[in-house]
């Protein structure tokens, strides 16, 4: 049994700075790669930031499959909101490990991401990640992210049609 | 004006919209009185409220009010702004409260919005009376079936008659509960859009769109499992109409084809939500009747309460309203509705049906967002090009698709009427 004891703070960090690059990158099917096969992706509405998607209406509540169909979407130059494409520019700092148990643990981080679209369309997207992990065969993987905004509204931030 | 707005030529099988109306901030001021200061406008839901002290604020048709139960039960919306000298007297966005306190002097309202206590009463004058400075209410509230309407003009028609045959809209999205009470589900999304808010007006419904702006969409609707091809002579995968209810109000009412949580699978929900659904539509032929279940469980319905109310019943059901924060740019607001009865299964099942399609995160949105956006960019063109082209189903007599534009026209013409009728300048 592998467990997350041995996870440090750099391996988290590593994590991180991988998918943050990947996904300005663009590299949407690698940055697949660092998912398991059952993650979700998470981003609660602005007034229930603590919120659970069962109950509460979410910005973005994806299972694995839909995960992947946002991807496919995407990729595709069909997705107008993102064609062209954004440009981000991610900032995540603050990695701490909050909780561990077996082989999963939970990370937390702070980010600022820049979303530069059309001439002067400036979006600074600043929140806290939380991030549980796994620890698998290939190495830690990402279970669930959740990204939480901190604006109380979205506003002029608009969709949040790339990956946050 | 120069121009007129718009250019209504049924013999011609023509109907024309004056650019100029999304883009000139002239009429925008015009519309506040005319438009917003004469309809009834879409406050909140009861269920928002639901007991004493219960309270929301938010702003409606551009003031900031408080919707407020009050403490015999009653809601209440009261123009949030001291009496005083003006300040907004509740600053949060939702809560529980007996008293409100103005956080500038101290003056204090009960729930009911009676003023209760002034600091240093006894330094103004013998005329000066606590019971001349409640809190202000709007000037006429009213609801139906659980929707609150606010009114800001004089004189209005009564809200059930305002609403006319959009009520039987509405009743069908009630009829979903089997006590006739749905809810504001918790989360609320709010986003701008660089648009004028009539462009959103015409996307929440305009069916036309659905193939160039949603492929994405609809793959992705087609690689879990539904149908989504087009049969002969339809710009949808399933046919529906598009139909004028009175007052402006329109809707497209639609054969349902990408699953409903009430009542109808698709392949997205599980095997295992099927027993589910098969029991909501059960209880549904129970309580209703074989063929209103069908109406209530198979249609999907984009129904527009002239002028800024959008309820989308389809993948879930969408409570959507807009304000015009500039000629070009609007605040969008909004929400998911459902029975109180649901189980958690099936409230999960419908939030997560919602963000298929809808929000700023949804696989469909943003991609409507962004069509509006560069409708308003190319609309920076309208002095060379002064028209726009709505005459989609005016060459043909009797039923119009849901991918024609009469429900457009619908609106717009209504629109039109109360621009040029003379009123409030």
């Amino acid at each position: 049994m592998t467990t997350a004891d041995a996870v440090r703070r750099e391996d988290v960090e590593a994590l991180f700075f991988e998918e943050a690059a990947l996904l300005d990158a663009w590299r949407l099917d690698d940055w697949l790669g660092l998912l398991t096969d059952d993650a979700r992706y998470l981003v609660p509405p602005n007034d229930v930031p603590d919120g659970d998607p069962r109950d509460t209406l979410f910005t973005i509540a994806d299972d694995i499959q839909r995960i992947h169909g946002r991807v496919k979407r995407l990729k595709s130059d069909e997705a107008h909101a993102e064609s062209p494409r954004s440009r981000t520019r991610r900032m995540v700092s603050n990695v701490r490990i909050v909780e561990r148990a077996g082989d999963e643990l939970v990370a937390e981080a702070n980010f600022i991401v820049y979303r530069f679209r059309r001439n002067e369309r400036v979006g600074e997207y600043v929140g806290r990640y939380r991030y549980r992990l796994r620890r698998t065969e290939k190495g830690l993987r990402i279970a669930e992210r959740r990204a939480v905004l901190d604006c109380e509204e979205l506003g002029g931030l608009g969709s949040v049609s790339f990956i946050l | 004006m120069d121009r007129p707005f718009i250019v209504d030529e049924p013999h011609k099988e023509r109907f024309r919209l004056n650019r100029r109306v999304l883009v000139d901030p002239e009429i925008l001021e015009a519309e506040h009185r005319r438009i917003f200061g004469r309809c009834w406008i879409y406050l909140g839901h009861d269920s928002e409220i639901p007991g004493s002290g219960d309270f929301r604020t938010r702003s409606v048709a551009g003031r900031p009010v408080l919707f407020v139960r009050d403490a015999k039960g009653g809601a209440r919306a009261f123009l949030n702004t001291c009496r005083h000298r003006g300040t907004m007297v509740c600053r949060e966005r939702e809560g529980n409260r007996t008293r409100f306190t103005c956080l500038y002097h101290g003056w204090t309202y009960d729930n009911g919005g009676a003023l209760t206590h002034v600091p240093g009463e006894e330094s103004y004058g013998e005329g000066f009376d606590k019971a001349d400075f409640a809190l202000t209410e709007v000037p006429a509230l009213e609801c139906y079936r659980g929707f609150w309407f606010a009114h800001f003009g004089a004189d209005p028609e009564p809200l059930a008659d305002y609403l006319a045959g959009a009520k039987d809209y509405l009743d069908l999205v009630v009829d979903q509960s089997p006590g006739a009470r749905l809810e504001i589900v918790s989360g609320t999304q709010e986003y701008d859009i660089r648009a004028n808010w009539k462009l959103l007006v015409e996307n929440s419904f305009d069916d036309y769109h659905l193939h160039a702006t949603h492929s994405t969409y609809l793959e992705y609707m087609k690689d879990s499992g539904v149908e989504v091809r087009l049969p002969r002579g339809l710009m949808m995968p399933a046919p529906g109409v598009g139909k004028s209810l009175g007052n402006g109000h329109a809707v497209v009412d639609n054969v349902n084809f990408r699953g409903r949580p009430i009542a109808a699978w698709i392949p997205l929900y599980g095997e295992a939500a099927r027993p589910e659904i098969e029991a909501i539509r059960a209880e549904l032929v129970a309580r209703l009747g074989e063929e209103r279940a069908r109406r209530v469980a198979d249609t999907n319905r984009n129904l527009v309460v002239f002028p800024n109310l959008v309820i989308n019943d389809g993948s879930a059901v969408t409570v959507r309203t807009f304000w015009p924060t500039a000629v070009d740019r609007m605040r969008v607001t909004a929400w998911a509705l459902g029975p109180v009865e649901e189980s958690e299964t099936s409230r999960a099942r419908r939030l997560d049906s919602f963000l298929t399609f809808y929000g700023p995160g949804g696989l469909a949105t943003p991609d409507d967002v962004e069509a509006l956006e560069l409708v308003q960019g190319g609309l920076a063109t309208w002095r060379e090009i002064g028209w726009s082209e709505i005459s989609r189903g005016m060459n043909k007599t009797g039923d119009q698709l849901n991918t024609d534009e009469l429900h457009l026209r619908t609106f717009w013409r209504r629109w039109n009427a109360l621009m040029t009728d003379g009123g409030p300048a």
